[in-house]
């Protein structure tokens, strides 16, 4: 009886998540009447707006990427290695944006950096796209400093740090050449999670008025009948690849753990 | 000037004053082994020489240059570190060629240097391994070769051999001296086992709370302590009471008997002094006439016996306290049984008089 239960949930959950997936999926190949076909993606894919956004997002992720794993890892490896009495507190600073509403976030930015503000980024577009990359960075901080935090926990940071510098090396020669190579799965795992943030984000583009996937996709919703469908599985897809790259990243990286 | 110089160093975390006034001069080439209890300060002095920790006061100079507020890149050091500190990303032959990679030494050159630091620590086929796949002896060794690869001027080492099992701690000792003499390089040896730094080193530094108590040669320090603790740390040492009674000949009784010492004292007439003897100069007698005869000698019962294999370790109960004294093993003559009646005698000359 309670194995039966048991499996009555579970098949529950199952079709409760994965049927109006499969609906979506059927309903985004029946865009030619009578019969299944790939037309709502074709036509996706053929809409010069979502190749416009959909570039622009995965460049904005990119770079916010890079922008957080430059800012991230030197900041987690010097409070580590030089001011541990900080890590609750960084700890606290970067979960706020798990519990401050994005739109918040983004309101505070365009007041404190409006045309007529001390440094007026919204100004030009490519002041308006730095700001984003930062908005962004800040949605992606609680995945990439855990992350990052978690690769530093597992190597003797103070000693190879000390080891590189007796060899000659320099802070940037040992962050790029120990720190960085130590951590990069766990790093690889923070950008996974930030691409799959970025790619979907919708309240800080719309409010900035940047042309990125996330608003294209509301406007698609609204405008479209099949091709909404086509592009939330597609997103669905990606996001998915990222989830199992981040698997991969993991596993590939027993290769250089301590077995002990 | 010796040439790595270490004077007057201070170091003090807070209030708590570390290293106080610590001078020393290594020559080049010299093997010198910084030895004492735990906190003493023998890792601060040796972070101080790499340049990762920053004296309060004093100076450090390297062949007349001084490096004191030098960073830790900057100082040409080798270290080696008691946890080993490989890169685990990199094999055994691209950590051993780190230095010289930041150095800037061409792909080439580095090739062959790394080779021939392989083959100097006897893993000349390890080169593509990883370091987790080597053994704690075999790693230690590797971070040798990574610390000595880029010709650094000094080489220090933290405690090397801590982390491994005995054996391989007795022989890596001999493999690092002989690696040691054969590059002529002046290293700083770390260590609190007294063992270590006694066959290992041409001088050591015995070091209490922040002060150098003595610095001498092996022989020196075992058998002339400058201070009591000195005697009192390094080896094994009995400590008999005396009473002076002629200071200016080194007159003494012990137990009411007379003892001609081998040097004269600073104490007055009737002080008592406290007498330090190494296990080895004392003896045992199965006569136990001697006593009555007028000769120096106690009366002593054996209170234990620990066979150790080449040395036989022997606890004695006297008037004066438990006395242990080591025997040489010979197959002819079985050691003595607990609680055998025996008289112990040892020579004025031998004692240590303990200031
Ligand atoms: N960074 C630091 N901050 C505060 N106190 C420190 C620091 N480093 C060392 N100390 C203190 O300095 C004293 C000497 O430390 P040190 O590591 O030099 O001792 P040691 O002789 O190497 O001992 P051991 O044999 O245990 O390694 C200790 O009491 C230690 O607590
Ligand atoms: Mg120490």
């Amino acid at each position: 009886m309670k194995r039966i239960l048991s499996w009555a949930t579970i098949g529950f959950a199952v079709v409760y998540f994965f049927l109006p997936l499969v609906g979506m999926l059927e309903f985004s190949l029946k865009m030619r009447r009578g019969e299944y076909s790939l037309d709502a993606y074709r036509s996706v894919m053929g809409d010069p707006q979502f190749q416009a956004t959909f570039g622009y997002s995965v460049l904005m992720a990119c770079l916010t990427i890079v922008f957080g794993v430059l800012v991230v890892v030197p900041t987690v490896f010097w409070v580590r290695l030089k001011l541990p009495r900080l890590r609750p507190f960084m700890e606290f600073i970067t979960l706020l944006p798990l519990v401050i509403p994005p739109i918040v976030i983004v309101f505070g930015y365009i007041r404190l950096f409006n045309t007529s503000s001390w440094l007026p980024l919204t100004g030009s577009a490519l002041g308006t796209d730095f700001l984003l990359m930062c908005g962004y960075a800040v949605l992606a901080l609680p995945y990439m400093y855990r992350a990052v935090d978690t690769g530093l926990a597992a190597i003797d940071l103070a000693t190879l740090t000390e080891a590189a510098q007796s060899l000659g090396a320099g802070w940037i020669t040992v962050l790029a050449r120990v720190i960085l190579p130590n951590v990069l799965v766990a790093v690889l795992s923070g950008a996974f999670l930030t691409f799959a943030i970025v790619i979907g984000e919708y309240v800080f583009a719309a409010l900035l008025d940047r042309p990125a996937f996330g608003p294209y996709l509301v406007w698609a919703g609204g405008n479209k009948a099949y091709e909404p469908a086509a592009l939330a599985v597609m997103t669905f897809a990606l996001t998915w690849a990222c989830m199992m790259l981040i698997q991969l990243a993991t596993k590939f990286s027993k290769h250089t753990r301590m077995p002990r | 000037m010796a040439y790595l110089d270490l004077s007057g160093l201070q170091k003090s975390f807070g209030a708590n004053q570390v290293v106080k006034s610590f001078d020393l001069g290594v020559a080049k080439g010299e093997f010198v082994s910084l030895l004492g209890p735990s906190g003493c300060g023998k890792t601060t002095v040796l972070r101080m020489v790499a340049g990762f920790e920053t004296p309060t006061a004093g100076a450090i100079r390297i062949d007349g240059q001084d490096v004191t507020g030098q960073r830790p890149n900057q100082r040409n050091i080798g270290m080696v570190f008691q946890a080993y500190a490989l890169f685990p990303n990199l094999t055994v032959a691209q950590n051993v060629g780190f230095g010289l990679k930041i150095a800037g030494v061409s792909a080439k050159e580095t090739a062959d240097r790394v080779a021939e630091m392989l083959a100097l620590i006897g893993l000349p086929e390890m080169g593509a391994r990883y370091p987790f796949q080597l053994s704690g002896g075999q790693q230690q060794r590797v971070a040798l070769a990574r610390a000595l690869a880029p010709r650094p001027r000094v080489l220090l080492l933290d405690e090397p051999l801590s982390a491994l099992d005995a054996k391989i701690r007795v022989s890596l000792r001999s493999e690092i001296r002989d690696i040691q003499r054969k590059l002529g390089i002046t290293t700083i040896f770390v260590t609190h086992d007294q063992e270590e730094a006694l066959s290992m080193s041409d001088r050591v530094v015995v070091m209490n709370g922040g002060r150098a108590d003595q610095v001498g040669a092996p022989f020196e320090i075992y058998n002339h302590p400058a201070t009591r603790f000195v005697a009192q740390f390094v080896g094994t040492l009995n400590t008999l009471d005396a009473v002076v009674t002629n200071a200016a000949r080194g007159e003494v009784t012990v137990q009411g008997q007379p003892l001609q010492l081998g040097q004269a004292i600073a104490a007055g007439q009737g002080a008592t002094v406290g007498l330090a003897l190494r296990p080895e100069v004392v003896h045992l007698e199965a006569d136990t006439a001697l006593i009555s005869r007028g000769d120096f000698a106690l009366a002593a019962r054996i209170a234990s016996v620990d066979f150790l294999g080449a040395v036989i370790r022997v606890k004695a109960q006297t008037a004066a306290g438990v006395i242990a004294l080591d025997l040489f093993n010979r197959p002819d003559a079985p050691p003595p049984p607990v609680g055998a009646e025996m008289a112990l005698r040892f020579r004025g000359q031998d004692v240590i008089v303990l200031g």
